[in-house]
């Protein structure tokens, strides 16, 4: 599932990456957990999280993860976007719960399948 | 191939700057062409090693070798060492405080992991002096 169709369907805001919404992912990871990314985390290379810090991107760099999305609205400061941007990682807002924003994907077909 | 050595600090009592010698070394891994799991490992290794040494320990040092056919990664720091390695080693058991969890760390996960994804660890701690933790991950 490409990137772009993810943001419609989480119904997101590209805080930034907006020119690599043509990347491909075939699996998502959703936590607020980051040592459970780590430890779990294969081929997944798109994060839903609720915690919002730098840590996040560092961990999804670390795994090589293509896009975070933040759910609940949460919106991460300039520096955190700044660090996505060194790292060439998208990051999206979305407006959805974290259950509605898994569930919506794994619905539209995102199921590492 | 020549045994290449790097060297990283990492600062001790910053949370949220964490991560960057882990970063550093990933970029340099990527430069040598190494393939890409083998740079996915052993980043998460020194990841889990630096966040623990900034949330355990004060910071310290990493060092890095990368040989032929392995890559070995010494976190070394003269933090308050651990009383009991096989507690520590366990999934779930964690004495880090609020701000780690904060970030997504803190719950017993960082030894495991880094036990984890490399194919031979070694713990030398000594309480009050300091712990080196050195994992070694084949290429």
């Amino acid at each position: 599932m490409k990137l772009r169709e993810i943001k419609d369907i989480l119904e997101a805001t590209v805080l930034c990456g907006e020119e690599s919404l043509d990347l491909e992912v075939f699996d998502a990871c959703g936590s607020d957990f980051m040592s459970d990314v780590l430890a779990y985390v294969k081929n997944q290379a798109l994060l839903l999280t609720g915690l919002v810090n730098p840590q996040v991107i560092r961990t999804a760099d670390m795994v090589d993860m293509k896009c975070v999305v933040f759910v609940r609205g949460k919106v991460p400061d300039a520096s955190i976007l700044d660090l996505a941007r060194e790292r060439e990682i998208v990051v999206m807002s979305s407006p959805l719960r974290m259950y509605c924003a898994c569930g919506a994907l794994y619905l539209n077909g995102l199921r590492g399948e | 191939m020549e045994t290449i050595k790097l060297n990283y600090p990492v600062e001790g009592g910053d949370l949220i700057g964490a991560g960057e010698a882990s970063s550093k070394m990933k970029m340099a891994l990527k430069k040598l062409d190494l393939p890409p799991e083998t740079i996915r490992r052993a980043s998460i290794c020194m990841y889990e090693g630096e966040i623990n040494m900034v949330i355990h320990a004060n910071g310290g040092r990493a060092e890095v070798e990368i040989a032929m056919d392995h890559i070995i990664i010494r976190m070394i720091d003269t933090g308050p060492g651990i009383p009991d390695v096989a507690q520590a080693m366990e999934e779930g058991f964690s004495t880090a405080g609020e701000i780690a969890r904060d970030l997504g760390f803190g719950a017993g996960m960082g030894l495991p992991n880094m036990r984890r994804y490399s194919d031979e660890m070694d713990i030398q701690t000594t309480v009050g002096m300091g712990t080196t933790v050195t994992m070694k991950i084949n290429i």
